[in-house]
């Protein structure tokens, strides 16, 4: 008997104290998880405080006028950095202008129009040119596209568009044009991977109303699903902007790296994240240092700005359901 | 002219579905252009010694990439090592504790910080490690991975959780297991296919990456000993060797392309085949 009720006592405190340590464990694991996510937050804190307190040198001598001088000479040290916010807004739209139609074009394909057995192929080899580092296509770009551009589209462009300042003066090859042109290989995936997911989203009565009023294939896509997916599909080429303005390795390979503001894209030019990748390893006093610090803030300043409104453009208006 | 209207939209609809195909197309052309050419540029100098030797001097012929992509293999680990519990772990709590609230803010927190240029990291690591040890390093080098890995990782994992049916949790806590056991041994077992699918996506991604290396991993000609010397990497050696002026680097470049290329396509098919069975939804 007695042996029986001391097992008992014991097998009740075994399990209140079970009880106990899982309560612990609950919370333990609670909260380590809770540290691993807010690391999140921190990360954002830690690149912002470090650009900020690295540029402080660049800040306080410059001041504004480091947005709007084009001196850009490291021997005087002198230190604007508007041939680079020219280079990186110039190569981006031209970026954009060539992939948005694309992208869209092509996930429209992809959701409305294409025979159904083709999509998988295609969106797995869509997903694959994603896949590609930029250093790769950064390759590609200087020993391939650049010749060809040089010999074929440049000359063609300057023919038959020459009477605008924008195809005008000498071709090199590396250009502001080149370095659009590789961006732009670079955000299709993306901008047509989250087109795609937008324009899913689109409910099937819009398609099915649009169908029942006599609406050919292509009709549907346009009323029901384009006008439907607007402000999704604007939010998808907002995103793909903020991915163009830090593309780094591959633009930097093209672009020709020359602080200039010209007004032929023929004409090299030189982007924010390309003069740090070309120059902050070799920077050697501690105002260009400070200066490299300041072009990678301002790089950072867009980059959260523009991606934060596509965040909040897909989130509020592209619809329940969209992943990007 | 009913008639016409008709032949019209008809034409209409035929004319943009063979313009969108023309747009896909375009998509891919430079996909199968960029493996075709770095299939034919850099089969040729791929052989033995690229796996085994150290870059030749200049002006010497032969030499291979032995210690760049070893290091690349290092940083990668490295970059696992610190990232994965942080975007895993992150990732469960936003799937499975956090209030809707807080989640939301820290998913659109990660998906800024995925936009960040990766030339940022390598600058802010650099502030942070490089500039006060006085010198670039391997450490250096997988931090700025890690960093660049932890927001991916924390989404895909949370979109897998999130795939998890909740009678499994509810089964599990209605036997008694407490909460984070049934985390640990049902939710994060059920959806392990699917987070490794996505962490090995997170490698692949940044395995190819090259500016965030510039200046904190920075390369190195020779075989590094010391995690806390600087380390070669695959990206670098070919943007080293492309943006040089001598033939034989440039092969040497195109060498190492086609073998960052393979690796990082191969891992993108084994995912594929990975999550073809019933699990594909799990990604």
């Amino acid at each position: 008997m007695m042996v029986i009720e001391a097992k008992a006592v014991t097998g009740t405190e075994a399990a209140a104290e079970k009880a106990r340590t899982s309560g612990a464990g609950d919370l333990l694991f609670k909260w380590f998880t809770f540290l691993m996510a807010i690391s999140i937050l921190v990360l954002l804190i830690l690149v912002g405080y470090e650009l900020l307190k690295s540029s402080k040198l660049s800040l306080h001598k410059f001041g504004w006028h480091f947005l709007s001088s084009s001196d850009w000479d490291p021997v005087a040290e002198q230190f604007g950095a508007l041939p680079f916010i020219f280079g990186t807004v110039v190569s981006s739209l031209v970026a954009l202008i060539i992939a948005v139609p694309l992208s869209v074009g092509t996930a429209l394909y992809l959701t409305e129009l294409a025979p159904l057995w083709i999509r998988p192929p295609l969106i797995f080899l869509v997903e694959l040119l994603a896949a590609i580092p930029s250093v790769i296509l950064g390759l590609w770009g200087i020993f391939v596209m650049v010749p060809w551009l040089r010999e074929y589209l440049f000359p063609a462009l300057k023919s038959s568009l020459g009477f605008l300042p924008l195809f005008q003066g000498p071709i090199y090859g590396v250009s502001i044009l080149a370095g659009g042109i590789i961006i732009a290989i670079m955000i299709l995936p993306i901008i047509t991977s989250v087109s795609r997911e937008i324009i899913r989203s689109v409910p099937n009565l819009q398609r099915e109303a649009a169908y029942a009023l006599g609406a050919t294939r292509w009709e549907v896509t346009r009323i029901a699903v384009l006008s439907y997916a607007k402000k999704g599909l604007f939010g998808a080429a907002i995103l793909g902007l903020g991915r163009a303005l830090g593309e780094t390795m591959a633009v930097t390979m093209v672009i020709g790296n020359r602080p200039e503001i010209a007004k032929s894209l023929f004409a090299p030019g030189y982007t924010l994240a390309s003069v740090v990748a070309n120059e902050f390893a070799e920077a050697t006093t501690d105002l260009y240092v400070s200066a490299l610090f300041e072009i990678g803030l301002v790089l950072l300043g867009v980059t959260v700005i523009v991606n934060a409104l596509a965040q909040v453009l897909l989130k509020t208006l592209g619809g329940p359901g969209v992943k990007v | 002219m009913h008639e016409n209207r008709h032949t019209f939209r008809k034409g209409v609809n035929v004319l943009m579905q063979v313009v969108t195909l023309l747009c896909a197309l375009l998509v891919i052309v430079p996909l199968f252009l960029i493996f075709y050419h770095i299939l034919k540029q850099g089969i040729g100098s791929v052989n033995l010694a690229f796996f085994t030797h150290l870059p030749a001097p200049v002006g010497e012929t032969g030499g291979g990439m032995a210690n760049a992509i070893a290091g690349t293999f290092v940083l990668l680990g490295l970059a696992a090592l610190f990232g994965i519990p942080f975007g895993v772990f992150g990732g469960v709590y936003l799937a499975e504790y956090a209030a809707p609230r807080v989640a939301w803010w820290i998913r659109f927190v990660a998906d800024i910080l995925n936009g960040v240029p990766s030339i940022i990291w390598g600058m802010t690591v650099s502030a942070l490690i490089v500039l006060r040890m006085k010198t670039f390093s391997a450490w250096a080098g997988g931090i700025v991975l890690a960093m660049i890995m932890v927001p991916l990782v924390l989404r895909t994992t949370e979109e897998v959780l999130a795939l998890v049916p909740s009678g499994y949790r509810e089964a599990a806590l209605a036997l008694g297991i407490s909460r984070w056991r049934t985390i640990f041994s049902i939710v994060i077992r059920t959806a392990l296919k699917g987070i490794i699918t996505g962490l090995l996506l997170a490698l692949a991604r940044v395995a190819g990456e090259t500016a965030p290396l510039l200046f904190t991993a920075f390369g190195n000609a020779f075989w590094t000993h010391h995690l806390s010397e600087p380390i070669a990497a695959l990206p670098l050696q070919i943007f080293a060797y492309g943006i040089s002026p001598y033939d034989d680097w440039h092969r040497q470049a195109w060498a190492g392309a086609l073998v960052l290329l393979l690796l990082v396509v191969s891992i993108n098919i084994a995912v594929r085949i990975l999550t073809r069975d019933r699990f594909s939804k799990l990604v």
